[in-house]
């Protein structure tokens, strides 16, 4: 966690530098709540990784952008539900206009878990939990759970035979682990309250942590390669060793490939 | 446009087609879906990312950017 | 610390050489090209809309179907009527092994079919209807036995008699039970069914007593399966029409259609006691010995992490 501890110095130093704000010495601002609030929000995510415009050189396949895209897709979701929500939960079977609202909505959903899931299958043949990335995986997969519960909600809501249909038979899978008694399928006006309020919110809350762990960890670095040893004599400049590397290897080269021996990828197994 | 274009139905058939496989039933419209992600993941591991070479070889070339 | 070294030793991404990457562009391009896709497929295929069943248009489109229904209910043998938690305490409920969560979570939305569903909502109606009310009257002053004779026995009658019609019944000894299923039908008809099941709450957003009464009919899954979309029939991922439904319940849907689920009483419990524990392998993937390193094995990766050029 070399990154995370550069940038914890970083913070402090930033924490000191404007403390002189409030004219609190150096020595106070350790027991002020806002710098240390402000020191783990750098350590969090130090500053320069957020929207970083170097990727590792190793970040060059097609299946990289279909995070991004998810994001993108995720966001049309929101979008297309925050207008279908302005005419209300009946606008869309007697308008025109509300009835194209709900088809951009549906088919957004459509792309989003399209993008999603492979997503989820490029990051599964990756191992991309591999260095201390679990928490980006665990969020990852239970925004997913989430996504397919919100999405369950929203055919609840629709207010029509599929609605009528999908929470009668709903019903029994969710009462059958005692999930239906606080759960009500049958009562749509619960449904569309998690369908529009909770659900979206957890799986935003989700995305956004997702989104932090990333960027806080970096993309995933190929099985068994290893960094090209550090130049002596060369200072790693302030914005961390991202941005040293890049000054160091100017033209990045293609990534230092996996090692094949099998001894090396024994140890590692075990390792793992 | 939205009049002519977003009547349901209008495009899509009414009766469902399905393909049986053994216990598999599954509508043809989600298997295209289904088949549809495989290609895509396929085509996106074997199709080359394009890299942007103007502001690499600016790089190699010791040009600020 | 060297513990924690040694067991994962993925280096950090920051160590590695890096190229220009603008992921702003990437997310532009991502978001333009979404937002015209789900334009151009939302303008082509437009979205399903099938509109909801009334009570009224139950009953108006299967009659005997409602007679039946509301005949069952009276007899008590609908699938509500015999449901268990949360509705009532007329079954055990489904079992996850020794766990019995339907049955330990309570009946915390009581319905009681006979009465919710059929009794109550004629009463609502009797006033200026003398025939309607002696029927009532009767009712409730029999034993319960006496009422699931009558019930039981009219709705055998009622599944004899051509096309379930009440007109072509033999003849027997039912009781009020006629009169009511034929008050009850004439109630559906009207629509004034709908707000008496309801509480006849002047902003009812809670349906689950239609709902369930619906489900208790016949005619809600008839339409379902014409659509293709029965429990067997790999309903949970199909939409009405040709429509993409939810491809991504495969899985869910899959165990539905195989023994022992296939063939369980609590193939639903079943079910959710596989799925939660796949969901949960596949959360805790990065911690399970074996899986964990498949994607090694795969070489999948060898493809992602080729030098492109």
């Amino acid at each position: 966690m070399s990154s995370a501890d550069t940038g914890a110095v970083t913070g402090t130093e930033t924490g000191s530098a404007t403390g002189t704000d409030t004219g609190a010495p150096t020595g106070a601002a350790t027991r002020s709540w806002t710098v240390r609030f402000r020191s783990w929000l750098t350590r969090a995510v130090p500053e320069g990784q957020w929207l970083p415009d170097r990727q590792p050189a190793y970040v060059r396949s097609w299946v990289y952008v279909f995070g991004v895209v998810t994001l993108a897709a995720f966001l049309v979701v929101l979008l297309s539900g925050l207008v279908l929500a302005v005419g209300g939960a009946a606008w869309w079977h007697v308008s025109r206009v509300g009835h194209f609202v709900n088809s951009t909505h549906l088919w957004s959903v459509q792309l989003f878990f399209f993008c999603m899931v492979i997503h989820l299958w490029g990051k599964f043949f990756m191992a991309a939990w591999r260095g201390k990335r679990a928490l980006t995986w665990i969020t990852g997969t239970v925004a997913f759970v989430g996504s397919i519960g919100t999405a369950f909600t929203g055919y609840l809501s629709q207010s029509n035979f599929d609605s009528q249909w999908i929470s009668t038979q709903a019903k029994d899978g969710l009462n059958s682990i005692g999930v239906g008694a606080y759960f009500n399928v049958l009562n749509p006006g619960q449904m569309l309250l998690w369908h529009v309020m909770l659900l979206p919110l957890v799986v935003g809350i989700l995305v956004v942590l997702h989104i932090v762990l990333v960027r806080r960890h970096g993309v995933v670095p190929p099985f068994d390669a290893e960094p090209p040893a550090p130049i002596h004599g060369v200072e790693a400049p302030d914005d961390g060793p991202a941005a040293a590397q890049a000054s160091q290897v100017p033209g990045a080269q293609v990534p230092p490939l996996p090692a094949q021996q099998s001894a090396a990828a024994e140890r590692s197994e075990v390792a793992r | 446009m939205w009049v002519l274009l977003s009547s349901p139905g209008a495009v899509l058939p009414r009766a469902a087609r399905y393909v049986h496989w053994g216990v598999v039933q599954i509508s043809l419209t989600n298997l295209l879906i289904i088949a549809a992600m495989l290609a895509v993941f396929v085509l996106a591991l074997l199709l080359p990312f394009p890299a942007d070479r103007k502001s690499e070889r600016r790089e190699r070339s010791g040009v600020q950017r | 610390m060297s513990t924690a070294t040694r067991r994962d030793r993925t280096p950090d991404s920051h160590l590695f050489p890096t190229r220009p990457y603008d992921l702003v562009r990437e997310f532009v391009i991502a978001a333009i090209t979404m937002v015209v896709l789900t334009v151009a497929l939302a303008a082509v295929f437009s979205s399903p809309d099938e509109h909801a069943i009334t009570l009224s248009a139950w009953a108006k489109a299967a009659p005997a179907d409602v007679v039946a229904t509301a005949t069952a209910e009276l007899a008590g043998t609908t699938t509500s009527a015999g449901y268990g938690a949360p509705y009532n305490t007329a079954a055990e409920g489904q079992k996850l092994g020794p766990l019995a969560l339907q049955k330990w979570a309570g009946v915390r939305i009581p319905v009681d079919s006979a009465n919710d569903l059929v009794i109550s909502p004629l009463r609502q109606a009797a006033a200026g209807d003398p025939t309607l009310t002696n029927a009532l009257a009767t009712w409730t002053s029999a034993p319960v036995a006496q009422q699931a004779s009558w019930a039981g026995d009219y709705s055998d009658a009622l599944t004899k008699a051509p096309d379930g019609d009440p007109a072509k019944v033999a003849a027997g000894s039912y009781g009020p039970v006629p009169q009511l299923a034929a008050s009850y039908l004439s109630l559906a008809r009207t629509g004034a069914l709908q707000s008496e099941l309801t509480s006849g709450a002047f902003y009812p957003t809670d349906q689950t007593k239609p709902l369930l009464l619906l489900a208790d009919g016949a005619y809600l899954e008839d339409q379902a399966r014409a659509e293709h979309l029965g429990g067997d029939q790999w309903g949970m991922m199909n939409e009405t029409g040709n429509y993409p439904g939810q491809p991504w319940m495969w899985l869910y849907t899959f165990w539905y259609q195989i023994p022992p689920f296939s063939t369980s009483s609590n193939a639903d419990a079943l079910v959710w006691g596989v799925m939660a524990v796949l969901t949960l392998g596949l959360i805790l993937l990065p911690f399970i010995p074996g899986l964990r390193a498949l994607p090694r094995h795969l070489g999948v990766h060898k493809l992602i992490w080729r030098a492109s050029r």
